[in-house]
């Protein structure tokens, strides 16, 4: 599998095998993030080409859809400029025909221009209202689209990317990486547009005007060329190390935020802070470096024009002494002058935050391009209406990333009736949660199939899948919202009626009741105030309420007391009893309710049978079962 | 409501809609800051002080040109007025340079530290905080409000005061050059004062809430993210994504709205200074027609005009920018606001802390303790009594939602009793330094919390002094030294953010080795074996059982193998311990207890199925 984004954020040479590079002594304060792949904001001149127009294709994706409303604001702008540009013009015209024709008794013409030029102010000012709207809302809707693509990416992608990818940077990705887009959208857009015509458009008129002295101006564009190249380049690097490093503020804040019980308990706040200041040490940094590098080259811009008017001004004066210029020209000129350079402020402003947009567009745009291990079927087969939920592996090997030296499961098969339950039963590492997690399809096998009703679920649509097959993990995570919700994440169009009997099937309805507003009850923070048993009661319920074909359970009651897992046992064995299930169980009282149990070790199974038979048995499930016993005094 | 920082939606973090009042008040709370980088940013305005006026200045000198050498055709006069147009030129460059470099340093050193300042009070606010605040919101107030103070300080807060000068010696100089010209400008800018203050009123209502619905967004994505496994097993992807995008559709609407009213703001802000600039065409040209004026002061009437014109154009930005800079620090004030409005659920350090004999010995004694978590009427606990001699282990039992876990909390002061006190060593835990108190009692959770840090750096998370040996041992203890070795860098090896790459018994079994590795006088432990396998669990259960020998334990337990590690057992109902003593004992005369412990039950009935 390969994770783009962190790969192009490697050095060459290293890229191809991360995972297993070896330690070349990594710093001793950054010793203690322990070993694995870092990503470096170092990137290579041929990498950060491809990083950038992978970028910038991404932008122009963005903005096709608007082409039309972004023409209009072309034109409104276009217009504007042309309205701006009539200023000058009238005020020489003022000066230069209107007051000698004021002095010969016509103020006809000198009122005229004064009209014209309060004519300009108002379109003007009004064209840059509705420029200002329009392309506002073209750049809410780029960054709406933009969010919801990488909202849904983000959901799609294989749970072992995001195991790889790590959730803080994936958080960084749809927040801060978002928001400095959204910076360039709401004061760049306009920036760009305008400055860029407006340089266009008064260097064609002071062309018009005088071509000599116009040619005095433009020769200053020969070093604002080469100097915005520069700071293109350089720019580029600092807001790519930018990005990288806010990304871990971001990952260290959440980190903490959420570990805020164990942070606290066990006084890790000063090691803490003292990792949060080399981290945002270096954001700080890098955004330094950023601010110094606008400095430069805002002030070498200013500089041009600051020699440029002088150099207007020394040959303009010596042309009007001698006649072959008109006082008003000039006059027009130091005014376009300024004007030509206003807008080449805001059009290195427009650069910078483009600039940052595009580091934050390129790690962007690495999670839209990161293909999903997991694919859609492009050619989805149906499932039965009713999926009976009969199961089998056939010739299954897996290993993670795919990587030989860590193969999980060699040819792997098996088959399990419909309405069957299965208990798994082995060491940490055998590979039952692997079994699970392929059912689920979290994983896709790296050879042979697995299926449900006969159908490769590789060719099942994930919603189609997700009807028939629910897995429950140990980590019950809650979500923000009422307990009931929470439920209802099984089956989100159940009444509250179905809730409560789901959760009352699964012996959670007592302790629900119990808490202060029922099923209304907040469950704060990721549950932070139910107990882990409590939260795995809520969970089951969900599970129950979902009603799947296939239940998996991987160690789902390993926090719940014993009346609470006696319910869940009982609500397996009743209601559940036409279900197929898979369960992984430490608890052999849950292993025991099982129909079959399949003793697994290094991937393969070497028990199988009812639980009577191998208890009587000699094997592995006897000894473990006796040890039990031993245990239950 | 009497507090108006108060929300009202109830929705913490979240700010009233309904507030009134100076926008930018809000933008006190940088002071402090500020102070602290004053010379910087006082330096730096001079600076663009200068080089703006020196700006200024070149159109009167241009006027100088016109009006004398190009008339007089007086060439070596136009070289000496060219060169100070070319030194102006330099010092309007060389000042911005200065300018630029004098504030980068300290504001992002400033942003920096209110981040230091944020993230140090929310590592030690209480649970309380935490479980009440969405963590979205506090991410958005660390990284977008700061970025956005950040912003202000760098470009914003100075060129609100600089362009205001600025706006102000146009002034003068209009005046001076023409009375009239000053006056007419003057008419105009009394109803752009008007407006600009109306819709930047409006713009900080909505500015304030596209930040509250950019920390609700965060929210989201931190949960989608964090609990993509339901997501993904559930298949509700798509419902959180539908979730998410209304939620963005909202933020789409108030950024919308502040587009608009920034949209209307910035025409007034052009509009008005042009119709001054006619009126001062037409006064100026008559004038220039009857002779009472020359055309140079005209130039440079116009010219000055247009100097001042970039100024108030960027003041609709720049309002934007104080705005949206107000109420990210509003945003960022309430945090430390909280402790002043919830004084109960505040973990405070006392004043003057009793000391810890060394070694504490681990007496632990709950006298009387009652909870009941803020908010919320009920009461857990209601009256808990329960002494622990040193060394003993007692394992507390009770049915789901009896309060255990809650207990175990209470211990380690993530949460104050709401009455009566516990005690150790005869002192009262919150007479206690909170770090002394944390350092001799160790707590494993329920959920091992692990962070993405090496195996070693998350074994020694309470206890950073440990030797490479303790570090063994505390993994040999919880039988985690097998899987370690078998990881590829051994301790070295960075787990998984949160540890998801390893199973649930290894990630519990190094939280255990967490707990006992500073080698503390009491030991708090969350059902400390729920994940492990049978095998594993025997093998930890004995050595447990050696560490416990020296140790004061309280052991939250859900089964007699768990239970069997306790001297005593605690039942807990109702609130209070309703009955005391050994598992045999309890087993044999109490029919709670039984009924909570007992799993014998489970397998007869298999057997009789």
């Amino acid at each position: 599998m390969t994770v783009i984004d962190e790969q192009s954020d490697r050095r060459p040479g290293t890229s191809g095998n991360t995972e297993r590079r070896p330690v070349d002594a990594p710093e001793e304060h950054d010793a203690w993030r322990g070993v694995a792949a870092e990503d470096l904001d170092e990137v290579d001149h041929e990498t950060g080409l491809r990083l950038a127009s992978r970028s910038r294709r991404l932008l122009g994706t963005l903005l096709r859809p608007h082409l039309r409303p972004a023409v209009f604001a072309l034109v409104v702008v276009v217009l504007e400029n042309l309205i701006t540009l009539a200023g000058p013009l009238l005020i020489a015209a003022l000066i230069d025909v209107g007051i000698p024709a004021a002095i010969g008794g016509r103020p006809g013409p000198l009122f005229g221009f004064v009209l014209a030029y309060a004519a300009c102010g108002i379109a003007s000012s009004a064209l840059r209202a509705v420029f200002l709207e329009v392309s506002g809302r073209i750049g809410q809707d780029v960054l709406l689209e933009l969010r919801r693509l990488v909202f849904e990416r983000a959901q799609r992608l294989s749970v072992a990317f995001h195991e790889k990818y790590t959730s803080g940077r994936m958080i960084s990705r749809l927040t801060s990486d978002l928001d400095s887009l959204n910076d360039m959208l709401g004061m760049g857009l306009d920036g760009l547009f305008v400055s860029g015509l407006s340089v266009l458009t008064i260097g064609g008129v002071m062309l018009w005007l005088d071509a000599p002295l116009a040619l005095v101006v433009l020769a200053g564009f020969v070093p604002l060329l080469l100097l915005t190249n520069w700071f293109r380049h350089r720019s580029q690097r600092t807001y790519r190390r930018t990005r990288t490093a806010v990304a871990k503020v971001i990952v260290q804040f959440v980190e903490t935020m959420n570990g805020i019980r164990a942070v606290q308990a066990f006084r890790r706040q000063e090691r803490n802070e003292s990792i949060m200041a080399r981290q945002g040490g270096e954001y700080a940094r890098a955004n330094r470096a950023a601010l110094r590098l606008v400095a430069v080259y805002m002030t070498t811009l200013r500089l041009v024009g600051g020699v440029s008017l002088a150099a207007v001004l020394a040959y303009g004066g010596w042309r009007v002494s001698a006649g072959t210029l008109e006082l008003g020209t000039l006059a027009a000129f130091t005014l376009y002058l300024r004007r030509f350079y206003d807008p080449l402020d805001d059009l290195a402003m427009f650069l910078n935050s483009y600039q940052s947009a595009v580091a934050a567009l390129e790690k962007i745009s690495g999670v839209l391009t990161e293909p999903v291990s997991v694919p859609e079927p492009v050619h989805p087969r149906p499932l039965p209406a009713h999926p009976r939920g009969e199961l089998s592996f056939e010739g299954v090997t897996f290993a993670y990333d795919g990587a030989p030296e860590r193969i999980v499961l060699p040819e792997f098969s098996l088959h399990v009736p419909a309405g069957q339950t299965v208990a798994l039963v082995g060491a940490t590492g055998a590979g039952k949660s692997t079994l699970a997690k392929l059912v689920a399809r979290f994983y896709d096998p790296v050879t042979g199939a697995v299926r449900l009703d006969g159908v490769d679920l590789r060719s099942v649509t994930d919603a189609e899948l997700r009807r028939a097959v629910v897995m429950v993990t140990q980590e019950s995570f809650l979500f923000s919202g009422s307990v009931a919700d929470n439920i209802a994440i099984g089956k989100p169009t159940a009444t509250r009626a179905e809730i409560e009997a789901a959760a009352t099937a699964v012996g959670a309805d007592e302790f629900i009741r119990a808490l202060p507003d029922g099923y209304d009850t907040d469950v704060r923070k990721r549950g932070g105030r139910l107990s882990a048993g409590q939260r795995q009661l809520v969970a089951f319920a969900r599970a129950f309420l979902a009603d799947p074909a296939v239940l998996v359970l991987d160690e789902a009651t390993s926090s719940m007391d014993i009346p609470s897992e006696r319910a869940v046992q009982g609500a397996l064995r009743t209601v559940l009893a036409d279900r197929t299930a898979l369960i992984i169980a430490h608890r052999l009282s849950t292993v025991l309710i099982a129909d079959r149990v399949l003793v697994v070790d290094r991937g393969r199974i070497i028990e199988d049978g009812p639980p009577e038979r191998l208890i009587a048995d000699t094997g592995a499930f006897a000894t473990l079962h006796q040890a039990w016993r031993n245990s239950l005094v | 409501m009497s507090d108006p920082s108060q929300p009202v939606s109830g929705e913490p973090g979240h700010g009233n809609p309904n507030e009134r009042g100076s926008g930018l008040a809000g933008l006190r709370v940088l002071f402090p800051y500020a102070r602290q980088v004053r010379w910087f940013l006082v330096a730096s305005g001079a600076a663009a002080l200068v080089s703006m006026l020196s700006g200024m200045a070149i159109p009167l000198v241009t006027q100088r040109i016109i009006d004398g050498p190009l008339v007089d055709g007086d060439l070596r006069q136009l070289a000496w007025l060219i060169v100070v147009v070319l030194a102006l030129g330099a010092a309007e460059a060389g000042l911005i340079l200065v300018r630029r470099l004098l504030v980068a340093g300290p504001v992002t050193s400033l942003e920096h530290r209110m981040r230091m300042d944020l993230y140090g009070l929310l590592q030690r606010l209480p649970v309380a905080f935490h479980d009440r605040w969405q963590s979205g919101q506090l991410l958005s107030r660390a990284v977008s409000d700061l970025t956005i103070i950040r912003r202000f300080l760098a470009f914003g807060g100075i060129f609100l005061v600089v362009n205001a000068i600025t706006v102000a010696v146009g002034f003068v100089i209009l005046f001076w050059l023409a009375p009239a010209f000053g006056f007419i400008l003057l008419t105009t800018s009394v109803p752009l004062v008007l407006l600009s203050y109306r819709y930047e009123r409006q713009f900080k209502v909505a500015a304030r809430s596209a930040q509250d619905q950019g920390g609700d967004l965060a929210t989201v994505v931190e949960e989608s993210v964090l609990g993509i496994r339901v997501l993904k097993a559930f298949g509700r992807g798509p419902q959180l994504a539908s979730r998410f995008i209304a939620d963005a559709r909202v933020l789409r609407t108030t950024e919308l709205r502040k587009v608009h009213i920034l949209a209307v703001l910035w025409a007034v802000l052009i509009l008005l200074p042009e119709l001054a600039l006619a009126g001062m065409l037409a006064f100026g040209a008559f004038s220039v027609a009857n002779g009472s004026m020359t055309i140079g002061t005209l130039v440079a009437g116009v010219t000055t005009m247009a100097f001042i014109r970039w100024p108030i154009d960027a003041m609709g930005w720049l309002l934007a920018e104080a705005s949206n800079a107000a109420s990210a620090s509003q945003r960022f004030s309430e945090i430390f606001a909280w402790p002043g409005q919830q004084p109960a659920s505040v973990i405070r350090e006392p004043a003057r802390p009793r000391a810890l004999a060394r070694p504490a010995s681990g007496r632990l004694r709950l006298e009387g303790v009652r909870f009941g978590y803020p908010e919320s009427t009920g009461e857990v606990l209601r009256g808990v009594d329960l002494d622990v001699e040193p060394g003993e282990t007692v394992a507390l039992v009770g049915v789901t939602g009896s309060g255990k876990t809650t207990l175990t909390a209470l211990v380690p002061r993530l949460y104050d009793v709401t009455a009566g006190r516990i005690t150790l060593d005869g002192v009262d835990i919150r007479e206690l330094a909170l770090h002394d108190l944390r350092r001799v009692i160790a707590t494993a959770f329920e959920d091992p919390v692990l962070f993405s840090a090496s195996v070693r750096e998350n074994v020694a998370l309470g206890a950073p002094w440990a030797s490479d040996d303790d570090i063994a041992e505390a993994l040999q203890v919880a039988h985690a030294d097998g899987f370690v070795d078998a990881l590829p860098w051994g301790v070295r090896t960075r787990i998984g953010e949160q540890g998801l790459s390893l199973s649930g018994g290894q990630r519990q079994r190094l939280a255990l080795a967490r707990a006992v590795v500073g080698k503390p006088a009491v030991l708090v432990l969350d059902d400390p074996l729920s994940a492990l396998d049978v095998h594993t669990e025997a093998e930890v259960e004995r050595a447990l059982r050696r560490v416990l020998r020296n140790v004061t334990a309280l052991v939250v337990a859900h089964r007699p193998s768990t239970v069997q590690l306790a001297d005593r057992v605690a039942l807990l109902s109702g609130g209070r311990i309703a009955a005391l003593g050994t598992h045999s004992e309890l087993l044999a005369t109490d029919h709670r207890y039984r009924a909570v412990l007992s799993s014998l039950k489970a397998p007869e009935e298999v057997g009789a199925r």
